[in-house]
């Protein structure tokens, strides 16, 4: 008997899944270069918002024909994978459609896997005239430069062709195919192979067989440079998403402490700093990406790129720079690079003289933000942009006082008359008798 | 008509607690339109005879403007300053015609040591009409266009969708809704402080693009329940030569109208 098939398969497959576990792993370390966050509470809550929107895909729905379609392919994919065991099975084992021996059942599994197969396919060709012949607008703004649409087609191309070999695989297959029990759509594809000589047949669907376990384990190992993260990431990220009223900004526990000093009678003003507490060196606000909490820099590897978050913005509608999207790719483009020269540099990171503020996002996109919420409301995987903009304009005002000028005078009426604009706050309820 | 609006040192003077505190909020103290939305407010409060008060000249800026500046400071110190005196009173529950002040208090004061109970005006105004205390039955309205703003600190920051909608029906309208309405509605353009700044360079204001999302249901009135979204769309009706037909008006002005008060 000949092993080097399952030699071959079994070191692919070795090789494979090693070099993706690596990945997983760059990717868990970038991740926890954030800061520290407290996410312990509400668990329950949490979990059914998981279960809603990552499982559920509730909000995709809420734009009902990428929606429905997106629906099918994330179906497709999951019952497909069942398919995908039995394929390592045989790979490593030399059997052929090791399943099979369950009898019927066997037919309707295989069935269903084909109509899903070609309902993916059918979603995936729509998916890619939406973005290259329809050119809706979301796919096409300033920040969808040539490698985020080229990495949105080859998405698209890997689930055409892995769709097509699966379904190849099962026409060109001819114990199967005689079996005439689950080859729902395969059996109309095997006629485009008929009057082949049984051995190109057997080798064509012996290719397509390999191609399609290659394909899928390079696409694995595409997944981490790539939008398509969200497969996996989505879950986390909804469950470790905010589940306060979308309104509600954290209040900065070191500022806290500081307005409690200062407003305390009591303390001494001149008191010489607890050596313990010692914390002269924090920094308000968020300058780089290891100043955002990691559920930030989680949500960044999250982000699908999709654009509905940019399409509802009121900034970017008319149009100014900020695009919510934009904020999430930048991002987590900054925090790979931070990762790569953590690499580079033995597992230290040394500065490079770049930050996140100023070379990927600039004030004027900053401070064009509405704080409206309607990027948080659209994201499907439960992203909040605005987050990361609060924090980021909370350092250029506490850390480099580079508030407009008219924000600038706002804020010192507030601290001179309690009201945003120079009014005498005396006056405060002359209202009631005008 | 005589406005009474009692404070909270008159209240502690005479040794008594009202039933509510009504924060009157910046924009509602000091701008002119807002001025207009604050008496409207206290006239119902005034015709269900309600026991609140005001803060007065004890009253000062809830600091969301600041903290959405990025002046988190600021913020801390006016909330530090807003609840020394709140609970000074022993203030349990609190009104406001400002969704950004509602927001605020309902949602960043608490862990500062601020826990009241905290209604939007249209939310406590729709209380008092299913309590019965407020009567709604001149329906002079009905018949006309009516449609519905939503702050974006309401609606999305806080899930109130209703309240307002609830309230417009009682005045027998069919609010004809905008296309993007409720959790799709769009920012009129003054949040997040933009209120006090000139906008970033585009190719619109935000407030135009609003209003022209109102205009589009052809509308005898567009309301609203925020002194910012009020002047943003008074704004943007004004660009649009468009104040002669459509008004701009509060729950609360619609409510106090319809009521000739
Ligand atoms: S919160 Fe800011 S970034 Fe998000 S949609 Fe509104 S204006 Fe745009
Ligand atoms: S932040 Fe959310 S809505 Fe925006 S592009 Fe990313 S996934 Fe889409």
């Amino acid at each position: 008997m000949n092993y080097l098939p399952n030699i071959l398969f079994a070191i692919a497959l070795v090789f494979g899944i090693g070099y993706f576990v690596r990945n997983v792993r760059k990717l868990i370390r970038n991740i926890k270069l954030g800061q520290d966050v407290d996410v312990s509470d509400n668990k329950s809550q949490r979990f059914k918002n998981m279960v809603n929107i990552a499982l559920g895909q509730s909000k995709m729905v809420r734009r009902p024909i990428a929606g429905f379609l997106h629906v099918i392919v994330y179906v497709g994919f999951i019952i497909i994978n069942i398919e995908v065991l039995e394929i390592i099975i045989d790979g490593l084992f030399n059997t052929h459609r090791f399943f099979s021996g369950i009898g019927d059942l066997y037919g309707v599994l295989i069935g269903s896997f084909e109509i899903l197969a070609i309902l993916v396919l059918v979603a995936v060709i729509v998916f890619w005239a939406r973005r290259n012949v329809i050119k809706i607008k979301r796919f096409w703004n300033s920040e969808m430069t040539s490698w985020p649409k080229n990495d949105a087609n080859y998405i698209l191309y890997f689930e055409m062709v892995l769709m097509s070999l699966f379904l190849i695989m099962n026409a060109t297959d001819a114990s199967f195919q005689a079996m005439d029990s689950g080859n729902l759509i395969s059996q109309y594809i095997a006629p485009w192979f008929s009057g082949m000589a049984e051995s190109t047949l057997h080798l064509i669907e012996r290719t397509a067989w390999w191609v399609h376990i290659l394909g899928i384990l390079v696409f694995l190992n595409y997944l981490y440079f790539s939008k398509h993260l969200h497969i996996l990431l989505a879950f986390p990220n909804t469950y470790y998403a905010s589940t306060k009223p979308k309104g509600q900004l954290d209040n900065l526990a070191s500022v806290t402490k500081e307005v409690m000093l200062m407003m305390d009678p009591n303390a001494d003003p001149f008191a010489v700093p607890d050596e313990d507490n010692d914390e002269t060196l924090e920094k308000f606000g968020v300058s780089d990406v290891t100043d955002l909490n990691w559920t930030q820099l989680l949500s960044a590897y999250t982000c699908t790129e999709c654009g509905r978050c940019t399409s509802s913005c009121p900034a970017n509608l008319t149009g100014k720079k900020l695009s919510p999207r934009k904020i999430m790719m930048d991002t987590r483009d900054r925090l790979e690079e931070v990762g790569k020269n953590i690499d580079a540099n033995k597992g230290e990171f040394k500065n490079d003289g770049k930050q996140l503020l100023g070379d990927y996002i600039t004030k004027e996109e900053l401070w064009a933000c509405t704080t409206c919420n309607a990027c948080v409301e659209e994201c499907p995987v439960s992203i909040s942009p605005l987050s990361i903009i609060m924090d980021m304009r909370r350092y250029l005002v506490m850390e480099e006082s580079a508030a407009p000028v008219e924000l600038n005078n706002m804020m010192t009426n507030i601290e001179n008359n309690g009201a945003p604009w120079p009014y005498n706050q005396m006056d405060r309820l002359n209202w009631k008798d005008e | 008509m005589k406005l009474t609006v009692p404070t909270m040192a008159q209240y502690m003077a005479e040794g008594k607690q009202p039933e509510i505190l009504f924060w009157v909020g910046s924009a509602g103290s000091y701008d002119d339109r807002a001025k207009k939305i604050t008496k409207a407010f206290v006239k119902l409060l005034n015709a269900a005879n309600i026991d609140f008060a005001v803060l007065g000249t004890e009253e000062s800026c809830t600091g969301d403007a600041a903290k959405r500046a990025g002046n988190e400071f600021l913020f801390q110190m006016q909330a530090v300053t807003n609840i020394e005196i709140l609970n000074a009173y022993e203030i349990k529950k609190i009104v406001t015609a400002c969704p950004h002040s509602f927001n605020t208090l309902k949602n960043e004061y608490p862990s500062l040591g601020g826990n009241y109970q905290v209604f939007h005006h249209t939310q406590y105004l729709q209380q008092l009409i299913k309590e019965g205390r407020l009567k709604i039955t001149n329906k002079s309205f009905k018949g006309k266009r009516i449609t519905f703003h939503d702050p974006c600190y309401l609606g999305r920051a806080n899930d109130v969708y209703e309240a307002p909608r609830e309230l417009l029906k009682e005045l027998g309208i069919d609010v004809v809704e905008m296309k993007r309405h409720k959790r799709t509605a769009l920012c009129c353009g003054a949040g997040g402080a933009q209120m006090f700044k000139e906008p970033e360079k585009g190719d619109k204001d935000v407030n135009v693009l609003r209003t022209e999302d109102a205009l589009q249901t052809n509308p005898d009135i567009i309301a609203t329940g925020c002194p910012y979204c009020n002047t943003m769309m008074t704004d943007g009706v004004k660009f649009k030569e468009k104040e002669a037909e459509i008004e701009v008006l509060d729950i609360a002005e619609l409510l106090a109208q319809s009521s000739n008060l």
